[in-house]
């Protein structure tokens, strides 16, 4: 990523530095409900530079698709933002619970790849009109013969095949469906793509051609930076620059994709990284445990570090204050077992494994 | 080993006529010993579904014959047809549609029980002890509707579902790729400690390599509807044969290895 950063534009505004594309600051969002509220994104606050790919992993129902949601303001009823900023490439904007966000931004400033978006081509519909109505949308005025040969010239430089713009949905694979869905999704060059699950309906073939086709958007400065949602790790071993993991709604542990993966600070992060099952020669003769218990209800998370429930450093401090941050904005873990074993990847601790 | 449990030769199924033809599953012989694990891995549309729905009897099959027990069963039909379905059961991939919304986790059960005919107090007996083996406790989810469950509550009601007929052979079907990894690791080793226990052979389907080496005990790797490999899984994972697998294996995201390829 480096050759970017030396691009930096030298006339920055005070506000920012160039290198920055995204500071998204303490943002909450909950869901109503009958029994009250739900906070699925609980005072979360991200970082990001610019050609930076940043994975955002933890269980379903930590709040990962939520943030996605948030991030793209995409969110609908009942899901509403309480409070938040947001600062995309030097724009600023406060997500109240009362702003409505310009339609301005969506597709062209944040752009959402959603969940299973291969399913989001209209059956009916080629995938040239599909392109352009997604560019008449944000373009009133734009006549189709343009916006048709736009998309024609976005796959060609993808190496993609332009005959399939002829195509109806039903006549790509899976994997070419997700590519094209991608590149439609980028269309308006968004600084910023938030990819929700982008690779899990794939096999591991379509997934490598589909994370080459996102790097390559991003060298080629397409997107300014990727958010990659997924709960498969080592996807983001090969994708991510940064990976942050979420339990219950909040930021477990952010850091270099190389220091989660290797140096993981967060008992959380060390579990979820030893119950993957890769094809190595060790994984046959463990006995690999998942994770004891599921995440918490977030209508009512326990009190104190909300993993402590299932925490197998649990200490009694962890039971009812909430943790601290130990490090830095773009290198930190929440939690007090990290505070008192700094620089400890808690996996090599003898006493971790606790059994079911 | 002694005599295989299922037997599988020549298994071919054609979908369309003609020029438009497509051998899904085309001349695959393969056998499965009593509780083996035995795991197919293979791209998308590399006919494993396909496969998979062949041994359920859920297709038939346009050539080739299956024998469960040295028992000839590719014809079967009506009342026999259903005794098979005792013998042989599975678990699909989305857990999401494989309930009825509007049936509590009890009725669902229920309806899948009357397959073995029986009684209702030996019934509500048998679900208590499925649920227990999969971690769930029959108070917590029976009365409960499927959307008030998680997906891995879903899926683990499902292989309860299963596990209830108390079936020979079970065909797990992408079974656990739409869990977190955590609890697919869970899941697995309930798999793994149950077909002791139950003496159950599992047909384990999947397209995550990691998972095949975890779980099996010996591998078949198709590539467009052909059995290209099959063996031990030290030997197919480790040290593959086949172009084809030595691709798909080049092709898998590591954690610890970033030079890949």
């Amino acid at each position: 990523m480096s050759e970017r950063i030396v691009k930096r534009n030298a006339t920055s505004d005070v506000l920012t530095t160039t290198d920055s594309l995204l500071r998204a600051t303490g943002l909450t969002a909950a869901y109503t409900v009958d029994g009250g509220e739900v906070v699925a994104v609980d005072d979360v606050s991200i970082d990001m530079r610019r050609g930076e790919v940043l994975g955002v992993a933890g269980e379903s129902g930590c709040g990962k698709s939520t943030l996605g949601a948030v991030l793209s303001l995409t969110l609908r009823p009942p899901l509403f933002v309480r409070s938040g900023e947001l600062e995309v490439d030097g724009r600023r904007l406060d997500l109240g619970p009362h702003q409505k966000p310009p339609r301005s931004w969506r597709g062209e400033v944040v752009s959402l790849l959603p969940q299973g978006a291969m399913n989001s081509l209209s059956p009916t519909v080629r995938i040239r009109d599909f392109a352009y109505d997604v560019i008449r949308a944000h373009q009133s005025g734009v006549r189709r013969d343009d916006a048709i040969e736009r998309t024609r010239q976005r796959l060609e430089h993808l190496d993609l095949p332009r005959r399939v713009l002829d195509y109806y949905p039903h006549q790509l694979s899976g994997g070419m469906k997700q590519r094209v869905v991608t590149v439609i999704s980028t269309l308006l060059n968004p600084r910023l793509l938030i990819a929700d699950e982008p690779t899990s309906a794939l096999d591991v073939s379509s997934q490598r051609v589909l994370i080459e086709m996102l790097k390559e958007m991003l060298s080629e400065e397409i997107i300014g930076g990727v958010i990659f949602i997924t709960h498969d790790l080592p996807v983001l071993n090969i994708v991510a620059d940064r990976i942050a993991i979420m339990y219950a709604g909040q930021i477990a542990e952010v850091g270099t994709a190389r220091d989660i993966i290797n140096q993981p600070r967060h008992p959380y992060s060390a579990a979820l990284l030893s119950s993957v099952l890769v094809p190595e020669p060790a994984m046959r003769r463990t006995r690999v445990q998942g994770i004891p218990g599921a995440p918490p209800s977030l209508m009512h998370p326990p009190g104190g570090c909300r993993f402590h429930p299932r925490c197998g450093l649990v200490m009694d401090v962890c039971r009812d204050q909430a943790p601290p941050k130990v490090g830095d904005e773009r290198r930190f873990a929440s939690c007090w077992w990290a505070e008192q074993n700094p620089g400890q990847n808690p996996s090599q601790n003898p006493s971790r494994a606790r059994e079911v | 080993m002694s005599a295989p449990l299922l037997t599988a030769s020549g298994l071919t199924r054609v979908f369309g006529h003609g020029r438009n033809a497509v051998h899904a599953v085309d001349d695959v012989s393969f056998t499965l010993g009593r509780q083996e694990v035995v795991t197919i891995v293979g791209e998308s549309g590399s006919g494993k579904s396909t496969l998979a729905r062949l041994v359920l009897r859920l297709l038939d099959p346009t050539a080739g014959t299956l024998a469960l027990d040295g028992r000839d069963i590719t014809a079967l039909k009506g009342s026999a047809l259903r005794a098979y379905w005792r013998d042989v059961q599975a678990v699909f991939q989305d857990p999401f549609s494989a309930f009825n919304q509007f049936f509590t986790v009890r009725r669902l059960l229920a309806r899948s029980l009357r397959l073995s005919g029986a009684t209702e107090d030996r019934g509500e007996a048998l679900m208590g002890q499925a649920l227990d083996h999969v971690g769930l406790s029959a108070r917590d989810v029976l009365d409960k509707w499927p959307h008030q469950l998680s997906g891995g509550q879903r899926q683990r009601v499902m292989i309860a579902r299963a596990l209830m007929l108390q079936p020979r052979v079970l065909v797990a079907d992408e079974a656990t790729s739409m869990l977190d990894a955590s609890l697919r690791a869970n899941i697995l080793n309930v798999l793994g400690d149950l077909r002791r226990d139950y003496d159950m052979t599992i047909l384990f389907i999947t397209h995550d390599i990691g998972q095949a080496c975890y779980v099996s005990d010996r591998v078949l790797v198709m590539c467009q509807g052909r059995l290209v490999e099959q063996g031990p899984t030290d030997e197919v994972i480790f040290n593959p044969r086949h172009e084809y697998t030595q691709r798909l294996l080049a092709d898998v995201p590591r954690l610890h290895d970033t030079t890949l390829g």
